[in-house]
């Protein structure tokens, strides 16, 4: 409907539904619809359904607040919430330990990239859910760094993304396919969730990978036997832009002593 | 900042408004905006300025998608959501299909139509919200409302329920 012999585009036949047509085109569309019967019966259609729409949850906006919402009571540390959270929690993880146990029973030693990756993008999509628990030990930390590189095996550091608005919450062990796992969560102040995985790999190294998986997706590369996945929202040119930066900084890694590895697997605990 | 506050205060009855067409379930749609006012309070230090109304509606907009996300991997979980389940909530048989035909949408499109429709946001503003460029809005919007007419029109397409 873009062309010449029709001024009046589809845009503004939604913008007209809408209310948010300019006044002066307002006279042309209108004209147009007279002449247009199936266009003009498109526009009552989207009318029809927006009133429906309105007609069934509109009333929900005219509610009083309940007083669960009450801002004060939020901020004193929200008792209310915490159950909230707790349901979150039991129902992240009825569905989410049920996939880890069918995943360890079919663990076989050698793993490809594939499986790697995939095992990555499971704990992101399991954990970005968690509104309490998304990480086990923050941040601000001491030990945070000094415990994940000591079961992994090797010096790790979590990137400085804050040039991505991305700021680092935490991050947990996990079970991975060469030996524990170490996963890192960042997020933006508007609640986009981006993880950062680390774990042995036994492939060669690799340049960065990127995979995707439904709307989340994920940039895999192996440095020095160890595999990186960053994983976030599917938008391909900021995760690997991401996952770029992510790689410089690792790259500058202080190398690691193959003896502090042997001690560290040893140690265990 | 106590017009921060007075702004997501103001903006409460929107959000539940809106997580509800959302979601469709009440408990779950008043759980998500309670994570979404305390996050907001959380990071309001984060807040610089402009609109609180479109910075709430972003906050709920992601925490929905995270939780969507999270279903995704749990088709067994999700086949709970059935559209045949009773209708709890409208006796009246219109609505009840409005929220099924809601139900059959794309998250990204749900969420495009209802941000205009039932919030008013503009299109610049609901682009803001998805972090997309205003022409997806538009065929974001143009989608949906093509798929709920079909739905309404009793050409049920085989496509896998959204919640």
């Amino acid at each position: 409907m873009i062309d010449r012999n029709s001024p009046v585009t589809t845009d503004e036949l939604h913008a007209y539904v809408d209310g948010v047509l300019p006044a002066d085109r307002r006279d042309a569309v209108e004209a147009w619809l007279a002449t247009h019967p199936e266009d003009a019966a498109h526009v009552a259609e989207w009318r029809a359904q927006a009133d429906a729409i309105r007609a069934r949850y509109g009333a929900v906006g005219q509610e009083p607040a309940p007083e669960r919402f009450d801002l004060k009571r939020l901020t004193r540390s929200g008792r209310g919430w915490r159950a909230v959270a707790a349901a979150a929690l039991i129902a992240a993880l009825v569905g989410g330990i049920a996939g880890w146990l069918a995943h360890g029973a079919a663990a076989v030693a050698q793993y490809g990239l594939e499986q790697f990756t995939s095992e990555a993008l499971n704990a992101h999509k399991l954990y970005i859910a968690e509104v309490r628990h998304p990480i086990e030990v923050r941040a601000g930390e001491e030990h945070l760094m000094p415990w994940l590189s000591l079961r992994v095996g090797t010096t790790l550091r979590a990137p400085n993304l804050e040039s991505y608005s991305l700021k680092l919450l935490g991050g947990r062990l996990l079970p991975g396919l060469n030996g524990p796992a170490a996963l890192f969560m960042y997020e933006t102040p508007t609640g986009e969730r981006y993880t950062f995985y680390c774990s042995r790999s036994n492939a060669a190294r690799t340049a960065l990978r990127y995979n995707t998986a439904g709307d989340a997706a994920a940039v895999l590369w192996v440095e020095s036997d160890i595999g990186y996945v960053v994983s976030g929202p599917a938008e391909r040119s900021r995760l690997l832009d991401i996952a770029q930066t992510a790689y410089q900084q690792m790259e500058s890694r202080p190398p690691t002593r193959s003896t502090e590895n042997q001690v560290s697997s040893r140690r265990g605990s | 900042m106590g017009g921060f506050r007075q702004g997501v205060e103001a903006t409460v009855p929107a959000l539940r408004r809106y997580a509800r067409a959302l979601t469709r379930d009440a408990e779950l749609a008043d759980d998500l905006v309670q994570d979404t006012l305390v996050r907001a309070l959380r990071s309001e230090h984060l807040f610089h300025g402009g609109d609180v109304r479109s910075w709430l509606y972003t906050i709920l907009t992601n925490l929905n998608r995270n939780r969507l996300r999270a279903l995704a991997r749990r088709p067994i979980m999700t086949a709970i959501e059935d559209n045949d389940a009773p209708d709890m909530a409208g006796p009246e048989a219109g609505g009840r299909d409005i929220e099924r035909a809601l139900a059959t949408l794309v998250e990204d499109q749900r969420t495009a139509l209802l941000l205009v429709v039932l919030e008013g946001l503009t299109y610049r503003e609901v682009a803001e919200v998805q972090g997309v460029p205003i022409g997806t809005v538009m065929s974001r919007l143009s989608r949906a409302r093509m798929q709920i007419k079909d739905y309404l029109d009793g050409k049920r397409p085989a496509l896998r329920r959204v919640k």
